[in-house]
């Protein structure tokens, strides 16, 4: 069991365990691993116990449908297997500011914070548009040998290291 | 039995989920700094993670599709969507250092930028997004369709003339990440 105690396993060996998981989504719940939709339908549900039942007839959720679905699930998923992950090796630790970031921009929380929010908003707005994210069109709509995917998943990376670049 | 096959679903999904949240933080790329060297170009664990999951992915999920033991769900896309919102979702990426499943691992693994930053950041993109579909919806989203396109049926190949040389060229990348 020493190995689930340990801070980081081989890269390879994680992408293969991921490739693995892959095949028994599609196996058992016919569904890819992806993420990004159930940020949408959060923030359509939140939206709606706010200002009430009429905003799931906006058109872009009565596409996607709100309510707690297996996607949902998996992202819930995630946080508590890291958070597993993280206290079985002694990584888990409250931070706010990563340390590459605190080399470059320093120690203080606020601007890392706005920074942060700031890039979530392109995130949340790029998924929508691309119709996808990392997981679900970098990871598993390229094993699906999808166009979208491969178009997706070649500028999430140029986007991301032309700005990287400036940045950093 | 509609219904308990509905709550037997949500569970796997909350296992697979698990074990997905388990493997990334394992992988280190629920921290920032370790997406933010990937963009960087410095160290290229993003990418081995993500090549090693592909092409395990794609030689099972192919070999199971020609046993007809699953079908697979290409996303439809066009070039507008697919590059414009990819070079929109890469801005985010470099400037949150996390992606929206990273992300989720991050906030497990503690990361205060991402719960109280990235979190309400997603959660605000997606629902602008949603303002703003039925203006983009019928116009620019639709710029370029392709549809559900994939690879082989691009080239009007049997599955394996692609899943092959893929997997040789995805296999050539990794030992050269190494």
């Amino acid at each position: 069991m020493e190995f689930l105690a340990a801070e980081r396993w081989s890269p390879y060996l994680v992408g293969i365990g991921i490739g693995l998981l892959s095949w028994l989504t599609f196996l058992i719940s016919q569904k890819p691993l992806a993420c990004s939709t159930t940020f949408a339908k959060s923030s359509g549900m939140l939206e709606r116990a706010i200002r009430g039942r009429e905003v799931a007839d906006k058109p872009y959720y009565r596409e996607i449908t709100l309510g707690i679905d297996w996607q949902f699930m998996l992202v819930i998923g995630i946080v508590l297997g890291s958070l597993a992950s993280a206290l079985l090796s002694g990584s888990f630790k409250l931070q706010w500011v990563p340390s590459l970031w605190d080399e470059v921009f320093g120690s203080a929380i606020l601007p890392r914070l706005l920074v942060s929010l700031m890039g979530g908003i392109f995130l949340g707005f790029g998924a929508r548009w691309a119709n996808g994210c990392t997981s679900g069109h970098g990871i598993s709509g390229t094993m699906q040998l999808a166009i979208s995917s491969w178009v997706s998943a070649i500028f999430f990376f140029i986007g991301g290291i032309i700005v990287a670049q400036i940045i950093f | 039995m509609q219904n308990t096959n509905k709550n037997s679903q949500l569970l796997w999904g909350l296992g697979f989920g698990i074990v997905f949240g388990f493997l990334l933080q394992k992988g280190g790329v629920t921290r920032h700094d370790v997406i933010v060297r990937q963009l960087l170009l410095t160290e290229h664990t993003v990418l081995i993670v993500m090549l090693s999951a592909m092409l395990t992915g794609m030689i099972g999920l192919h070999i199971f599709k020609a046993f007809g033991l699953v079908k697979l769900a290409p996303k439809s896309g066009s070039i507008s969507q697919n590059v414009i919102g990819g070079l929109t979702f890469g801005i985010g990426f470099a400037l949150l250092g996390y992606c929206p499943g990273t992300l989720a691992g991050a906030i497990g693994n503690g990361y205060l930028d991402a719960l109280l930053g990235g979190l309400p950041g997603i959660l605000i993109g997606a629902g602008l997004f949603a303002a703003l579909y039925p203006k983009l919806q019928s116009k620019i989203l639709k710029a370029g369709y392709f549809g559900d396109l994939t690879l082989p049926r691009l080239f009007n190949v049997k599955d394996w003339v692609v899943v092959v040389p893929a997997a040789v060229l995805i296999l050539l990348l990794l030992i050269l990440l190494q």
